[in-house]
């Protein structure tokens, strides 16, 4: 059912573990389709405790992977939150039994696109269903009855990420000690609903896609991918950053080519990243992940009242947002924190100074380190987690 | 973790019966939720308007969010906490008689401290200096002061019983933040600040 792995799930599958769910009881997902056998890959850090009190999960943002603190087998590049997750660190496997999920209708060996249909034997290119947050989030709550994860000490992820760690909260609250959610909101904008709709119609744009059937003739629409990715990668930077990176230089001459090459560095830095993306990611795999983030309305699946999904939750919360953000602006965090309030959960919120955009949640942000390390700390004492302080 | 805070937040601290729910608005540091966690089991969260302070509280593990007495108050539902906790604060905000409306929904009973305009000092400087106050409670110069709605301890009394509000207790305090008795004319005279302790009837 799995077979005809691509290059990078062979890679992937072997550097993590995987389980495969849903066997003899298929999953329900929101679109009604009955999904199983399926398979979640998955990489931990960490052992779990003797009272199974210490598992934290990590949710990858819409480009990311299990890959969270290990070198990353298709890119060859470092885990992509090592400055959080790791020996010292503020999320140690030391102290923590650590699992980070490839998200349902991934690409790097969990099941998508990608996989094959188990009736016809068939790949599922676009005739795979359409998958939700919630879907993702329940396919996790699935690999934890699994490993036999009663509840998680904490969820954690940014921007896409963070929405699962919102839904963990609301599909979930009792197997859920403490939630942090960062730039994020529980809904996906119009603005970013149109720029995820761009991205798509430019992967669908390239001849290359053949109606999602591209593997069958030995081709991919990179072209399209790669623009997907370059306006994307814009979204996630801010204006003064790209400024202060690049201004106006120009890259590898002294004046203007009057021509279409990439005269400037920010061009050539944009194309760059088109370029490297097709190489660790798979396009219909992108269409089907911005289309749940699209999905994504915490609000409209409890009544439209957002404080709904909270009710009485017993989860503790500690929210932070990027001032510079423009994609998941601090006034989406600020709605979540109310709804909290009107559901008197106990959330801490910080907006964090920084000039580097949306991205900031996973670069150096010594504010954004101190809140989650004190949170974290806090949350810890409350649940009687043995450790020293970090 | 140190166990000495200011003498009138010890004082506010010692009305919080232990192990209960309790919402300190306007928190500043985070050293009265701090102490309320610590040593007496609350389950305490906190406001602050200052973003600096907001971040340096939940460094601290403490649950705070970024937010302002005056309009944030409403999204909490009844009685959510067993107090709402206003000190010092009383006098910054722009509504304060709503901002204490929405103290005694969210919470069962509302503690409020505030510097009391009355005190013979400040009496002194305004009727014989001629000049706005300048103590060590009320630090500001009048252009540059939060606080724009300051009150007397009588004041602050009249309007708890306009408000139909119970005065469970009042603690009255001198220049160096002691306790004193005296019949309340006098209190509005010797007093610097008072702590309430405020019940929905």
């Amino acid at each position: 059912m799995f077979d005809d792995l691509t290059d990078a799930e062979s890679k992937a599958l072997a550097q993590c573990r995987h389980a495969v769910l849903g066997v003899g009881q298929p999953m329900r997902l929101d679109c009604g389709v009955d999904l199983g056998p399926f398979r979640i890959a998955y990489q931990t850090y960490g052992t779990l405790n003797a009272d199974k009190s210490n598992a934290v999960l990590i949710c990858h943002a819409l480009t990311g992977d299990q890959f969270v603190a290990d070198r990353n087998p298709v890119t060859g590049k470092d885990g992509w939150w090592e400055s959080i997750v790791g020996p010292g660190r503020i999320l140690d496997p030391a102290r923590y039994f650590i699992i980070c999920t490839n998200v349902l209708g991934g690409c790097l060996g969990t099941t998508g696109p990608l996989a094959h249909e188990p009736a016809t034997r068939q790949p599922w290119n676009l005739r795979f269903p359409v998958v939700t947050i919630a879907d993702m989030v329940r396919a996790q709550a699935a690999l934890l009855d699994h490993l036999g994860i009663p509840d998680l000490f904490c969820a954690i992820g940014g921007s896409m990420g963070g929405m699962q760690v919102l839904e963990w909260a609301a599909s979930f609250p009792k197997r859920l000690f403490s939630a942090v959610p960062i730039a994020t909101a529980a809904r996906h904008s119009a603005q970013n609903i149109a720029f995820h709709e761009v991205g798509r119609q430019a992967i669908m744009a390239d001849p290359e896609w053949k109606g999602g059937d591209y593997r069958l003739h030995d081709t991919a629409p990179e072209r399209g991918l790669a623009v997907a990715r370059m306006t994307a990668h814009i979204t996630y930077l801010s204006e003064q950053a790209l400024q202060r990176k690049f201004g106006r230089a120009l890259q590898n001459r002294d004046t203007v080519g009057f021509g279409f090459d990439a005269d400037f560095q920010v061009e050539s830095y944009l194309r760059h990243q088109g370029s490297t993306f097709v190489d660790r990611f798979d396009a219909n795999s992108y269409l089907y992940i911005t289309r749940a983030m699209d999905y994504f309305d915490l609000a409209a699946a409890h009544g439209g009242v957002l404080s709904n999904a909270f009710k009485g939750s017993p989860t503790r919360f500690c929210l932070m947002s990027f001032t510079s953000d423009w994609l998941f602006p601090t006034r989406e965090s600020r709605a979540v924190v109310h709804a909290l309030n009107a559901a008197a959960a106990n959330v801490s919120f910080v907006e964090v100074e920084s000039d580097k955009g949306h991205d900031a949640f996973l670069l150096d942000e010594p504010e954004m380190f101190r809140t989650l390390s004190g949170f974290l700390q806090g949350a810890a004492n409350a649940r009687g987690l043995a450790g020293g302080s970090k | 973790m140190s166990n000495a805070i200011r003498v009138d937040l010890q004082l506010i601290a010692d009305m919080v019966e232990p192990g209960g729910r309790a919402l300190d608005v306007g928190c500043g540091d985070g050293a009265l939720l701090a102490y309320l966690v610590n040593f007496k089991r609350v389950d305490a969260r906190g406001m602050e308007l200052s973003q600096a302070g907001v971040n340096a509280c939940v460094a601290n593990g403490l649950s705070v969010i970024q937010g302002n007495a005056d309009t944030d108050l409403f999204d909490y539902p009844d009685s959510a906490f067993d107090y709402v906790i206003l000190s010092q604060t009383l006098q910054a905000t722009r509504d304060p008689r709503a901002v204490l409306e929405q103290m005694l929904r969210v919470g069962k009973r509302a503690i409020v401290s505030f510097p009391n305009f009355a005190h013979w000092q400040v009496r002194l400087r305004l009727v014989f200096g001629g000049r706005m106050p300048n103590t060590p409670s009320l630090p500001y110069k009048w252009y540059d002061t939060p606080n724009i709605h300051l009150c007397s301890i009588d004041d602050f009394r009249a309007l708890c019983r306009e408000m139909g509000v119970t005065v469970e207790r009042a603690v009255v305090l001198n220049r160096n933040s002691r306790p004193i008795r005296m019949p309340p004319p006098l209190a509005n005279l010797f007093g610097e600040q008072a702590v309430f302790m405020l019940r929905r009837d």
